[in-house]
């Protein structure tokens, strides 16, 4: 072998020589192929491979929409209904993107809250839940850019109140809302912003979800028993263990997808949005894309502006620390009696201000929203720093196979010692 | 480890390949399912599709004038040729053409001549509509960006384009009046 080229297993003459110089197969292979993972996956951790295929499937068909929408706001609402009634297919490639971002909020939401039930979040894989939290914030991000759109009424009275929200900051606030709306009121500055902004984020969100992936791969998966694998006993190979049953998993995906996208392409949707934006009338119900709601209702909750804005942003800022909120070493809620209740709680909470804000700010739903709000906060600020300390965990299993094999799988010398520490 | 687990079928073939045969199958039909909608969005939309007709009126246009009309975002050459100018063309044998073709072939109506003024070389809008341009050598047009030059019939007489300037598809609604497309 000559000087400089690297030892590729590869039999393939073709590949072979791209892998001696590039070791892309050889990287595949090893972070894809044989890749150790956990034997016990459920199947919730099928959804950060769903999450990958929805971004790329957002981008694939957020590009071809862009080849015929139009960002000025003479042209916009037209040029989105010329997509759906004269552009070839306009109508498909429209609803797959416009479902697509409920789908992929609907995954994302669901990896999360695998993440914060299995514990994933804690040490060795603080930077990737992090890095996850990024994602979630640029998603948002880029979803609420991409309502603006269509210039339809909740286009633009979602984009005015939600730009308005940065007033709510003292000194700079007016600033901010000048600089987010290039004038003085949502116009086609905005727009334009807008639709470049909508472009670039996705490919930011790439970038990022890599980072995701390499932290990922470095730390490994957490697994439902929250046990780190001792040795390959606990592993299998990803391929085809995992591509085999994130197949399937996609396969019921696509279905609930394409149940959307051909029998209810606006159920999730508001009508106000085929109205043309008038900037002289406001709609009698304004609210948010159904994602955005737990978090839309948490503002609302507040009497405060900008405690409410605070709030509204803490709700998500404060995933970056949970990490460090969380002091028990167990991950697993399995192993975690009190926790698991408290948890579960937290996400009726979480569906309870989804409920909340899409109903009118007046009661009972506003006293709602606080008792809620209360929760949501308490879980992470009071809850999980005591149970750390006062929680009795359950016992946790020697190791992986153990556990799901029954007793069986040798045990390597040393691996028995203390469930929690690494392999 | 699991390759080994025995799972073959009577014939011998393993059952794995098998299942990546059917799957490798299933995935490059959804592949191309998907992809179809996609290509498809790019080709003309319904509304330029109904734009792709265009009505012109013949009457003020004079005899040894030009119009030139959009016909799809390009331009159609209508001109009411003079005797002078169909006898020219009549008069060219067929051996000095590059791209043979009789006029009476390039013409519906003796007098008009209808043509996509577009040089067949690399799509530049040949000179020659208005009086004051200048028609190239056969009295027809010519090609400012590289030179070709076309006769009374717009057929290629010299320069670098490989064929007569095309005839659209056309048709006479009355005695004055075409539709083109």
């Amino acid at each position: 072998m000559a000087i400089g080229l690297h030892n590729s297993d590869f039999k393939n003459p073709v590949i072979r020589w791209v892998d001696q110089r590039m070791p892309i197969f050889t990287m595949m292979q090893k972070e894809y192929g044989t890749f150790p993972t956990p034997r016990n996956f459920n199947y919730f951790w099928n959804f950060g491979a769903l999450a990958m295929v929805n971004l790329m499937i957002m981008i694939a068909t957020g590009i071809f929409l862009a080849m015929h929408y139009t960002p000025h706001t003479s042209y916009a609402f037209d040029s989105v209904e010329r997509i759906m009634r004269d552009v070839n297919f306009g109508w498909l490639i429209r609803y797959v993107h416009m479902n697509g971002a409920s789908m992929f909020f609907i995954v994302v939401f669901i990896h999360i809250w695998r993440g914060m039930y299995y514990g994933s979040y804690k040490a060795p894989r603080e930077l990737l839940w992090m890095l996850g939290v990024v994602i979630f914030l640029l998603m948002m991000a880029t979803a609420f850019m991409g309502y603006v759109l269509p210039w339809g009424q909740m286009s633009f009275w979602g984009a005015t109140v939600i730009t308005n929200l940065f007033s709510a900051f003292p000194v700079v606030g007016e600033w901010i809302v000048q600089l987010l709306w290039g004038g003085f009121s949502v116009d086609n500055p905005t727009l334009n912003r807008f639709f470049s902004l909508h472009y670039l984020l996705p490919f930011v969100i790439v970038g990022v979800v890599f980072l995701h992936v390499v932290a990922l791969h470095i730390t490994g998966s957490n697994n439902p028993l929250g046990v780190e694998p001792k040795g390959p006993q606990d592993t299998l190979p990803f391929h085809p263990y995992y591509t085999a049953k994130d197949s399937f998993g996609l396969v019921i995906y696509f279905i609930v997808f394409a149940g959307l996208v051909f029998f209810a392409p606006n159920y999730l949707g508001h009508p106000d949005n085929y109205i043309p934006a008038n900037p002289l009338v406001t709609p009698a119900h304004i609210v948010p894309e159904w994602y955005f709601l737990p978090f839309y209702a948490i503002l609302r909750a507040v009497p405060d502006k900008l405690g409410g804005v605070l709030m509204m942003f803490g709700s998500i800022a404060i995933l970056f620390v949970l990490p460090w909120l969380d002091s028990s070493p167990v991950r697993s809620m399995r192993f975690r009696p009190i926790a698991r209740i408290a948890f579960l709680l937290w996400t009726i909470c979480f569906f309870v201000l989804m409920y909340c804000g899409g109903m009118p700010a007046e009661e009972p739903y506003v006293t709602i929203s606080r008792f809620a709000t209360a929760y949501y906060f308490a879980y992470f600020l009071v809850i999980l720093p005591l149970l750390g300390r006062l929680e009795r965990p359950l016992p946790l299993p020697e190791s992986i196979a153990r556990a799901v094999l029954g007793g069986g799988g040798p045990m390597p010398a040393g691996a028995v010692a203390k469930p929690m520490d690494k392999a | 480890m699991a390759e080994t687990a025995g799972a073959t079928a009577s014939d011998g073939t393993p059952r794995r390949d098998f299942l990546t045969l059917v799957t490798t199958a299933f995935v490059g039909v959804g592949v191309g399912a998907v992809a179809w909608p996609f290509i498809a969005s790019m080709q003309p939309a319904r509304d330029v599709l109904a734009l792709a007709s265009t009505d012109v009126d013949l009457a003020p246009v004079a005899e040894g004038q030009a119009i030139t009309v959009m016909w799809r975002g390009k331009p159609i050459f209508v001109r009411n040729r003079t005797a002078k100018e169909i006898e020219e063309a009549r008069a060219v044998p067929m051996s000095q053409l590059k791209d043979p073709q009789a006029d009476q072939t390039r013409v519906q109506k003796d007098n008009w001549l209808v043509m996509i003024g577009i040089c067949t070389h690399l799509g530049c809008v040949p000179l020659g509509q208005k009086a004051t341009d200048t028609k190239g050598p056969y009295d027809g047009w010519f090609c400012p960006c590289h030179g070709s030059a076309y006769d009374t019939s717009g057929r290629i007489r010299q320069g670098p384009a490989p064929r007569n300037l095309e005839i659209p598809p056309y048709a006479f609604t009355s005695d004055t009046k075409i539709r083109i497309g």
